[in-house]
């Protein structure tokens, strides 16, 4: 097997591992490449079939691009999407320029997708997240809990060896499982490019300009680039010294608005 | 240039520079951002400090201000003769469990020693553990040199310590580099400062190292996840070790009912073989009753042991002691049993490998102990040093509180 099949094989494990362990579990899809790329493997762990539900947390403030192929994909693939938002916030005019930043990301992202697993009682949540994005999500772990208020207790998290996950405990409100968090971003442009996995076309440059990394598009700047194509993209990935979530508001705010985020509950 | 990656461990006593060897391989091997050093500036700025280094991995609050790794992070580098990822893991004794999780994952680690201090408490303790890991390519580097004036007898001295703990566990280290982690000596350049030493850099002897594979030699385990039914029935699992073939005659264990490889069936296709690492799925020939935790291999391999007791090294890793005979949950592999730890052969501080008395049939946080384990429903193991896959376990329901490896299948 070479690299990228080795990468697919303990990705479609850990897929497989929380499917057997729990049948309430739900996919978080912000249909960027990584949750794209994730719910490819989901299909290809259960020989094309989504056996469970998959959330999109819609801010309202996303590129049209990333609605039309949320209706592409899921169309194509055949895979039931629920749409979560935070219409009361978004109703109290929460927005990107309401205030400050992190204020937003918690009542229009975490607020809304806390309000999707009450609603539907998800146990398990499968998430597109890697470890070399940002620091703080290299210390997250393969099956890692949250408690009621959806809090990340980095501090104390349980010893995970040899692909031993841990289970849900009673005082656990539910499990974050991440099976792409052993890959990097050339990992995963390397295995679209293999695989042909469609992706939303902001990635690709347009006139020296183009999206590494994407979400709402209010909080997102495109970096300098060529590459419109996905070889010229995984060629660049192979030579570049700028981060890839460089050109993300939320990453940039302060040293440590990311690790606020996650420890109250954002993806 | 070699496509995937090595990974390795960092391990050693908590300020012996770890995170700043660290910083220092991704600085000089060109890995850091070019915004990442703007930021590790300001902050360093903002807390009064000089450029660290370490801060390129603390990314938690509390590490920055404490200077201490609390959790595992991984990063990555490349050289020119393949990519790397770094295991940073917490040196200080409150995060062993941190430190276990980071060094099961490697393939090789770096044994990190300061110069001034030489061999302390967690050195042994990691020592130890990559030693029961199972890690056999490590290399000890001696830290901060300049600090002892890039002292050779001082180095020699803590070099011959090491060598006599070191073989006590059976480590036989590849490498013993002297370096300066904070000045750059000997981590990805040589150096004048140095010139009584003439052996590799740390970024030499890392390339030296072979990435670890899973053999297509070994007999084959392959480990039953879950069996499907959406279009047809397919049996999904891990080929562990060993080799899956169309067409082979196989034994579902521990029934030990025998039958036939059907196909093997991935995602729109069919194949004729999967190699050991690959989470496949089969059909059988014959209508039998397979289930996750069942362990397949083939019928003409008799190297496996279905058992209900094995002996075994533990190592206990939660602040709950376990007290003898306690019906406690194993996992190995994708098997679930309920066991019990029956008799405590040897009990030793994972520390000073001192042998500790046994007589009150208590197992503590941080203590090793070789054991009897009972189980209630017979599995499948084997020697760790045979099949490593289906030789190593851990206890606990919820959350692992051990880790353990089999010492011989049959008893």
């Amino acid at each position: 097997m070479d690299h990228l099949d080795i990468l697919e094989s303990q990705s479609i494990y850990i897929i497989r591992e929380a499917y057997k362990q729990y049948k309430d579990i739900a996919a978080l899809w912000s249909i960027g490449k990584d949750s794209t790329t994730l719910m490819y493997l989901i299909r290809k762990a259960f020989y094309g079939k989504v056996p469970f539900p998959v959330i999109h947390i819609d801010t309202s403030y996303k590129f049209k691009e990333i609605y039309e192929f949320r209706d592409y994909l899921s169309k194509e693939w055949n895979f039931k999407v629920i749409v979560a938002k935070n219409q009361e916030a978004l109703d109290c005019g929460v927005g990107p320029n309401s205030g400050d930043k992190l204020n937003c990301c918690t009542k229009l992202k975490t607020e809304a997708l806390k309000q999707a697993i009450d609603k539907y009682k998800f146990k398990a949540l499968l998430l597109g997240i890697r470890r070399d994005e940002h620091g703080i999500r290299a210390k997250e772990r393969v099956f890692s809990p949250r408690n009621r208020y959806f809090e990340w207790d980095y501090k104390n998290q349980p010893p995970e060896l040899w692909d031993q996950f841990k289970t849900k405990k009673d005082e656990d409100e539910h499990l974050r499982i991440h099976p792409l968090l052993h890959w990097t971003e050339l990992d995963i442009w390397s295995y679209v490019q293999r695989e042909k996995i469609p992706v939303v076309n902001l990635y690709f440059a347009k006139n020296g300009k183009r999206y590494r990394s994407i979400g709402c598009e209010t909080c997102c700047e495109p970096v300098d680039s060529n590459a419109d194509t996905i070889d010229k993209i995984v060629q660049e990935l192979k030579t570049t010294k700028v981060s890839e979530r460089s050109g993300r508001a939320q990453d940039k705010e302060s040293a440590y608005v990311m690790q606020k985020l996650r420890a109250l509950g954002y993806m | 240039m070699d496509e995937g990656y090595l990974k390795f461990v960092i391990v050693g006593h908590v300020d012996h520079g770890k995170s700043t060897l660290i910083g220092r391989l991704l600085y000089d091997t060109g890995s850091i951002p070019i915004e990442k050093v703007e930021e590790i500036k300001n902050i360093c700025d903002s807390l009064g400090k000089q450029m660290e280094f370490g801060y390129v991995m603390d990314h938690l609050e509390e590490e920055r201000e404490q200077g201490i790794t609390i959790e595992t992070t991984q990063t990555f580098f490349k050289t020119n003769k393949r990519n790397y990822v770094i295991i940073d893991a917490p040196g200080h004794v409150e995060f062993l469990k941190n430190m276990i999780t980071g060094a099961s994952q490697a393939e090789a680690a770096i044994l990190i020693i300061d110069a001034e201090e030489g061999v302390r408490e967690q050195t042994k303790r990691h020592a130890y553990i990559l030693s029961m890991l199972g890690i056999s390519q490590v290399i000890v580097v001696i830290n901060k040199m300049d600090l002892i004036s890039f002292d050779r007898e001082k180095f020699e001295s803590i070099k011959s310590d090491l060598l006599n703990f070191l073989k006590e566990i059976g480590i036989t280290p590849s490498y013993i580099i002297p370096i300066s982690a904070k000045e750059g000596d000997f981590v990805a350049s040589k150096s004048a400062n140095l010139p009584w030493y003439s052996g590799p850099t740390v970024l030499e002897a890392l390339d030296s190292f072979i990435p670890k594979e899973r053999s297509v030699k070994k007999p084959l385990r392959f480990a039953v996840q879950d069996v499907y039914n959406f279009d047809k029935r397919i049996v999904a699992g891990r080929v562990e070790s060993g080799l899956l073939k169309k067409d082979q005659s196989i034994t579902i264990l521990p029934s030990g009912e025998k039958t036939k490889v059907k196909s093997i069936e991935e995602f729109l296709k069919t194949t004729e073989e999967a190699e050991p690492g690959k989470s496949t799925g089969l059909t059988t020939l014959d209508k039998l009753f397979v289930d996750r935790g069942n362990i397949i291999v083939d019928s003409d391999d008799m190297s496996y042991n279905v058992t209900t007791r094995f002996r075994a090294s533990i190592f206990w890793m939660d602040k709950l002691p376990y007290k003898l005979g306690t019906p406690i949950l194993l996992r190995c592999a994708t098997q679930e049993v309920m066991c019990r730890v029956e008799t405590i052969l040897k009990l030793m501080d994972s520390s000073t490998l001192e042998v500790l008395v046994s007589d009150s049939g208590v197992i503590r946080n941080r203590e090793a102990a070789d054991v009897m384990i009972a189980t209630d429903k017979e599995i499948v193991v084997d020697d760790f040093l045979d099949i490593p896959e289906t030789g190593r376990f851990v206890l606990g329901k919820e959350v692992t509180v051990a880790g353990g490896i089999v010492k011989g299948g049959k008893i």
